[in-house]
């Protein structure tokens, strides 16, 4: 689904090299973690997948299902089927959080070549993945993330990614900021959504996230580059013993 | 877009070509009818005055009038204060009057109407039939599943083509029509209220405007009537090198309602030409006026060249205890834009409320908003204005709140922010607070922003393209205003937002 290889990036602001040298593959409908210590290049990662401006590729390559993802516009990107849950999902008042997915749905169903969703279509489906993540009528109304609180962000993140229906997910630290109970219901709607060849990157500092998203691979990163794979006895081992052991074992 | 001039269309090109290619740009309404026009000799003096107050076949006392404004217009000078720069206008050099031929016998109905300019406002979207509209099209949930009826009087350069359902709104006792059958066929009502609100010597434009208006639109609600449907005016300019000058009087009698809308369009043309309206409302006790504008002249072109230049005088005065008004604007046109739609709060208890969006791209100026001036016990005014900057664009706030003396307890809120695309426009804020009692309250919040990068990634992430993500923000920018409109406009008004814009970013 996803390949990366020999991925080099650095910020176009300053000549800091951030990631040297990325070789990462996700196949189809598997789950797959990145782990590791602040500053490792993680978030730099997904932003580099999605088309954030503000890096620059200097080598290397990423494909999704065969496709450079790095030519292409962050909608197309998206409308490939790449989908970023944001860290710090953005607030854009006075866009109804309704209207804002409506749009991005059609705007996606256009760039595909496919027919544009009913209002009564959408309504339709809206509703009835809403409710599975617990989201009421109201905060549909609302303005996108304005006044919602860290779980309801993180929930309308979910929501969004149900309805654009990616093959390829990201998540971005979507555990920062949630309590238990809320990090629980934003995990089952990611598990519910896993299959159908659906692939995942569940980009994370901690381990918790994984007890209810539970991956296939795990990866660690530091300083840029993943530095060790393995399966999920990896997050724990992490959980229990920091990234200190793993990172000198490395050196 | 320039290159498209019709000077420039080959032999061979047909016409449907030529409007096919002008679509392409953003200005959808560029285009023009052809068909045979009566002019005017070129300039302005008593002569042209006279001709004009003929042509209207008006009474002495308005030909008197108009001259007593010419008289005065050419003593005073044109105001240099606001906060825009254009080449000097020779007022000498341009026509005061344009009627299509065929409009020399006036049409005695609808169907005796040039099919021409049937079409022309067919095309503009505006079917001049005595149809429903049938709101809720797209994207509004909340939309009534009934059509709503809403009357038009249509202006075309100097004269009134046409006013839909007049019958109708005769039975309920409201008067609409164009403002020199009103002078023909209402003289006491015209007489007692033109020049009561923006008398004759106001301001340079205004005066212009007295002496030489040639149509516009006439409005009377009766005591206690709510009439029964929308009115709107639709001005159109299709004659080159000729100003419009139309005047618009609105009375809403006592315990009356009406709500009224006017569109205005031109074609592209890469001179300038001038559009100064005046615009009178007179409010009675306890009645209640809304007025929407959707003002979508042509902007110039992305240089700069061509437009229209709206210096327009608008002002209400709520003359009864408990009158309201309501100003909302859409403001998206004109490559100078000069308009501060007023309110003047004379009756105790009156309230005042001016909504406005206004966007300037590439190199449009627009210095526009709004006056309220309390005179009356426990008056209310509220202003909120949306301005957008985009390309090399200049766009003022400049809004005036006065509490006078005998204006106790009364109270303004003013809320106004601007947003900037790209980092070459401009936005200025300019509130004069006069505050003359003790007893009233002004509130006066401001904001500037940009569009965010982080918003645009964010919507682009999810499937939008550039365009579509500057003009979902910029709609959620201007959602308060957009949301005071009248439902078919509030559409019309979101897509010009969006098309506004285009271009302005990347």
């Amino acid at each position: 689904m996803l390949e990366i290889k020999d991925l080099h990036v650095r910020l176009e602001e300053e000549e800091k090299e951030i990631l040297k040298g990325v070789d990462l593959t996700v196949e189809a409908g598997k789950v797959h973690a990145i782990m590791g210590p602040n500053g490792s290049g993680k978030s730099t990662l997904s932003y580099v997948l999605s088309g954030r401006d503000g890096y620059e590729v200097t080598e290397g390559s990423a494909q999704l299902e065969g496709e450079d993802l790095l030519d292409l516009e962050p909608e197309e990107r998206a409308a490939a089927g790449l989908f970023l849950a944001f860290q710090y999902p953005v607030e854009i008042p006075g866009v109804g959080n309704m209207t804002f997915l409506r749009t991005a749905v059609n705007a996606q169903r256009k760039a595909r070549g496919e027919e544009e969703l009913s209002a009564a279509e959408f309504l339709k489906i809206i509703r009835e993945r809403a409710k599975a993540l617990k989201i009421d009528a109201e905060m549909l109304k609302r303005p996108v993330n304005v006044g919602f609180s860290g779980g309801e962000k993180k929930r309308n993140e979910i929501l969004q990614m149900a309805m654009l229906e990616p093959k390829m997910c990201i998540l971005d630290e979507t555990d920062s900021g949630l309590d238990v109970d809320a990090m629980k219901l934003v995990a089952e709607g990611v598990n519910a959504l896993r299959g159908e060849g659906r692939s995942f990157l569940v980009i994370t500092h901690y381990q918790r996230l994984l007890d209810h998203i539970k991956p296939d691979v795990v990866h660690i990163m530091a300083d840029g580059r993943i530095v060790k794979s393995g399966g999920p006895e990896l997050a724990l081992e992490v959980e229990n013993n920091g990234y200190a052991d793993i990172l000198a074992e490395v050196d | 877009m320039a290159a498209l001039d019709q000077t420039q269309v080959k032999e061979g090109v047909d016409q449907e070509t030529v409007d096919a290619v002008r679509e392409v740009s953003t200005y959808k309404y560029g285009w023009e009818t052809d068909i045979e026009m009566e002019y005017a000799p070129k300039g302005v003096n008593p002569d042209i005055v006279r001709l004009i107050s003929e042509k209207n076949e008006e009474p002495e006392w308005m030909t008197e009038w108009r001259l007593a404004a010419f008289e005065r217009w050419t003593q005073m000078e044109e105001p240099q204060w606001a906060m825009v720069s254009y080449p000097k206008i020779d007022f000498q050099d341009q026509y005061y009057y344009a009627r299509p031929k065929s409009m020399e016998e006036k049409p005695k109905s609808l169907d005796e109407v040039d099919p021409k300019l049937l079409a022309t406002y067919e095309k503009l979207g505006i079917p001049l039939k005595e149809q429903m509209i049938l709101a809720g099209v797209e994207g509004a949930e909340d939309a009534p599943a009934e059509g709503r009826k809403v009357a038009v009087d249509a202006v075309f350069d100097s004269v009134s083509v046409g006013t839909t359902f007049q019958e109708e709104l005769k039975k309920a006792g409201v008067i609409f029509c164009s403002i020199s059958e009103a002078i023909k066929e209402h003289p006491e009502l015209v007489k007692k209220y033109l020049g009561t609100v923006v008398p004759v010597s106001d301001n340079f434009y205004a005066t212009l405007n007295s002496a030489v208006f040639s149509d516009g639109s006439f409005v009377y609600v009766p005591p206690g009537v709510r009439c029964p449907m929308e009115l709107s005016t639709y001005f159109r300019i299709n004659a080159e090198n000729t100003g419009q000058f139309e005047r618009t009087l609105i009375i809403a009698d006592k315990g009356s309602y009406v709500s009224y809308l006017e569109g205005c369009t031109a074609p592209q043309r890469d001179t300038a030409q001038l559009h100064a309206a005046v615009v009178e409302i007179i409010i009675e006790e306890d009645a209640e006026v809304k007025y929407s504008t959707v003002q979508n002249w042509f902007p110039g072109d992305e240089n700069g060249k061509g437009g229209i230049y709206n210096f327009v005088t608008k002002r209400a005065d709520c003359r009864g205890d408990r009158s309201k008004v309501m100003w909302t604007q859409v403001e998206t046109g004109s490559a100078v834009t000069w308009k501060y739609p007023s309110c003047i709060l004379r009756g105790d208890d009156s309230q005042g409320e001016f909504y406005s969006i206004a966007i300037a791209n590439n190199y449009q100026q627009a210095d526009t908003g709004t006056k309220m001036v309390h005179l009356g016990k426990n008056t209310k005014s509220r202003i909120v204005s949306k301005g957008i900057s985009a390309g090399k664009a200049q766009n003022t706030y400049r809004g005036l709140v006065s509490m006078h003396p005998k204006a106790k307890d009364s109270r303004n809120y003013t809320q106004c922010d601007s947003l900037l695309i790209g980092d070459k426009c401009g936005a200025h804020t300019v509130p004069y607070i006069e505050v003359r009692n003790n007893s009233s309250r002004v509130e006066h919040e401001a904001t500037t922003s940009k569009v965010d990068d982080d918003q645009l990634f964010y919507c682009r992430q999810r499937g939008m393209d550039e365009e579509e993500a500057v003009a979902l923000v910029v709609n959620g920018f201007c959602k308060d205003v957009l949301q005071a409109l009248p439902m078919e406009f509030a559409m019309e008004a979101q897509q010009l937002v969006a098309i506004s814009l285009e271009g302005s970013v990347g």
